[in-house]
């Protein structure tokens, strides 16, 4: 562990990010995470509406080009402009969904864990039926009852990863709270709720991390699978899974319709992935093979 | 042993009483009434009412819920509101596609990814070791079903050597099972890799060692099945989850299975189907579990103490 001048070791976040820093995979999926956003927000302020709806028959199906970096599609579209303006929708679900799964997962998870009893085993009971239920299905269902559109499915997608979420938070409470300065704590009389916030929040905090950057990745995939298969957002919205799936037809003659989107989900979930790695590294040094 | 099977047989039961009333509820939530989805738009607002009534949907919820529950009992998962056929008959009907499926991806995955992992873990820092750990954080963040039309777009439209669509011979389950077990695969590689690494570092390994034993001789008899444990319980949910999860991959095949079932019971608002499916499939998580526990039990002396 890196020391302070002082000789005290760095506080546990602190020294995370010193050891992130030095990570290449890890500093690089951050990098492109922070392009993504760029690229988002750049889409929302400077991509009118109108280049990215409206066909224009003049210009089908072009392959990549100077004037068209990416082609265009089947309706004279430019795909550039299109995937840009698509990153939007998959950044939402992969980060807002995480973080609104991830307050409810700790909330669930943390109560169970910390109270234990009756209301560890009536959570862990609920959570464990529901973990029976397929993801997919159980999203799909929500999407059902919800019907179609934008914040339906950031609701079917969160729930539906709360659970597993809930599960991992109280697992790793349960391992912070077995630790002997929590129950000095208790002991001394500290209440529950300064004991959560001040001595078992930090202490956890660092894997709930790891596990939350994990999920962004899966989220996005999830989200664009939903919309593929027809079920999310709808076409001629520019949401990467749509994309793929209203070019379907021409992907024999011009793979670039299909490849672009594709890769843009695959860029996104890989950045994620390599920073989750990288920080789930940095937490623990040992993990490291 | 058998009393513990028996006793995790049992508790299925309460697991599956909370998993058919939440899927219950939030089904019932859902807009429109069921007599209108059987009989379509054209249809007389007497003629719904009746239907409805017929149908028991004028009852609390409370109680449609608890007949629900004695007629699940009997295997009666009532009738599909768009064939009006029984469901559970078509859900058998399905099954064997989506199982076929899924267990040739779980040998699929296991054939690759399991010597790969190995190999890379005995040849730790080799390039193979380092290809396949880049390969398997790109497959790990690439979507079922961009890798699925991939397959597709190299295999059967470019090259013309398997065909994309359809269930009819052996060949036709060669892409959907490599776009499956490719995924998981690489994960699968990547965890029997931590693994034996993790097993070569135990005491009785540098026992064996030091009694003399060849390195290759402590690999294949004493490393391989300890560091093989964990890998049992990923192959068991990745069964579990395949059965249910790969809906996907089966519309883009033109795979006629469970996901046919259930994409098209949500595009309809089928309830019946929907709830049926997911009873189906949360019963054969929950045994697939067992048998991956009872599996580890039987490979693993350490556990068995545990079961008693």
């Amino acid at each position: 562990m890196k020391q302070t001048p002082a000789g005290k070791p760095l506080p546990p976040m602190a020294d995370m990010w010193y050891r992130l820093r030095r990570n290449r995979a890890a500093m690089f999926g951050l990098g492109m995470i922070v392009i993504f956003i760029l690229a988002a927000l750049a889409g929302i302020v400077f991509i009118d509406d109108a280049a990215v709806f409206e066909t224009n028959p003049d210009a089908r199906l072009q392959s990549p080009s100077s004037e068209h970096i990416f082609g265009t599609d089947d309706m004279g579209r430019d795909l550039f402009l299109r995937v840009i303006y698509g990153a939007r929708y998959s950044l939402t679900f992969g980060i807002v969904c995480t973080l609104f799964s991830l307050i409810f997962g700790a909330v669930l998870g943390a109560s169970a864990a910390f109270f234990g009893g009756r209301v560890d085993s009536a959570i862990t009971f609920v959570l464990d039926a529901v973990i029976c239920i397929p993801n997919t299905l159980l999203s799909l269902s929500l999407v059902a009852v919800l019907g179609l559109g934008f914040c339906n499915l950031m609701i079917a997608i969160t729930v539906s990863s709360i659970p597993s979420f809930a599960r991992i938070i109280r697992s790793i409470v349960l391992s912070v709270v077995g630790q002997e300065y929590i129950e000095a704590a208790r002991a001394i009389g500290v209440s529950s709720a300064r004991t959560i916030f001040v001595h078992v929040l930090p202490n956890a905090i660092g894997l709930i991390i790891v596990n939350a950057a994990m999920n962004v990745s899966g989220l996005i995939m999830s989200a664009a699978g939903l919309s593929f298969i027809g079920m999310g957002i709808q076409p001629p919205a520019p949401e990467w899974g749509a994309m793929l799936s209203d070019s379907l037809k021409y992907m024999r003659t011009y793979p670039h319709i299909v490849i672009f989107p594709g890769l843009a989900i695959v860029l996104t979930a890989l950045s994620f992935n390599l920073l989750g790695d990288g920080l789930s590294e940095a937490l623990d040094p040992r993990m490291k093979e | 042993m058998l009393r513990y099977i028996l006793n995790r047989i049992l508790l299925i039961i309460p697991t599956l009483i909370v998993v058919i009333f939440l899927i219950f509820f939030i089904l019932n939530i859902v807009p429109g009434d069921p007599a209108r989805i059987i009989l379509g738009q054209d249809a007389s607002a007497e003629a719904v009412a009746e239907l409805n009534h017929e149908l028991g949907m004028d009852r609390p919820m409370l109680e449609r819920f608890f007949r629900y529950l004695l007629d699940a009992v009997r295997l009666d998962f009532g009738e599909s509101y768009r064939s009006r056929e029984p469901v559970f008959d078509e859900i058998l009907a399905k099954f064997p596609t989506t199982l076929m499926l899924s267990l040739l991806a779980i040998v699929g995955m296991s054939v690759i990814g399991i010597p790969l992992g190995i190999i890379s873990a005995v040849k730790q820092y080799s390039v193979l070791d380092y290809s396949l750990t880049v390969s398997s954080l790109i497959l790990a963040s690439m979507p079922g079903f961009f890798l699925a039309l991939m397959l597709i777009l190299i295999f059967s439209l470019k090259l013309g050597l398997l065909p994309s669509m359809g269930a009819d011979t052996a060949r036709h389950y060669v892409l959907p099972v490599l776009a499956l077990s490719l995924t998981n695969a690489a994960y699968l590689a990547r965890l029997t890799r931590t693994s034996m690494l993790e097993t070569m570092r135990q005491d009785y390994i540098r026992t064996a060692r030091a009694k003399g034993a060849g390195k290759r001789r402590v690999i294949t008899h004493h490393a391989l099945k300890p560091a093989l444990i964990p890998i049992i319980t990923v192959l068991g949910m990745n069964f579990a989850w395949l059965l249910g999860g790969a809906l996907i991959t089966e519309m883009i095949f033109g795979l006629p299975g469970i996901g046919n079932i259930i994409i098209r019971a949500v595009q309809m608002k089928d309830v019946p189907v929907i709830m049926a499916t997911a009873i189906f499939l949360a019963v054969l998580y929950k045994l697939i579990m067992l048998a991956v526990d009872i599996i580890q039990a039987v490979v693993d002396p350490r556990l068995q103490l545990r079961l008693r």
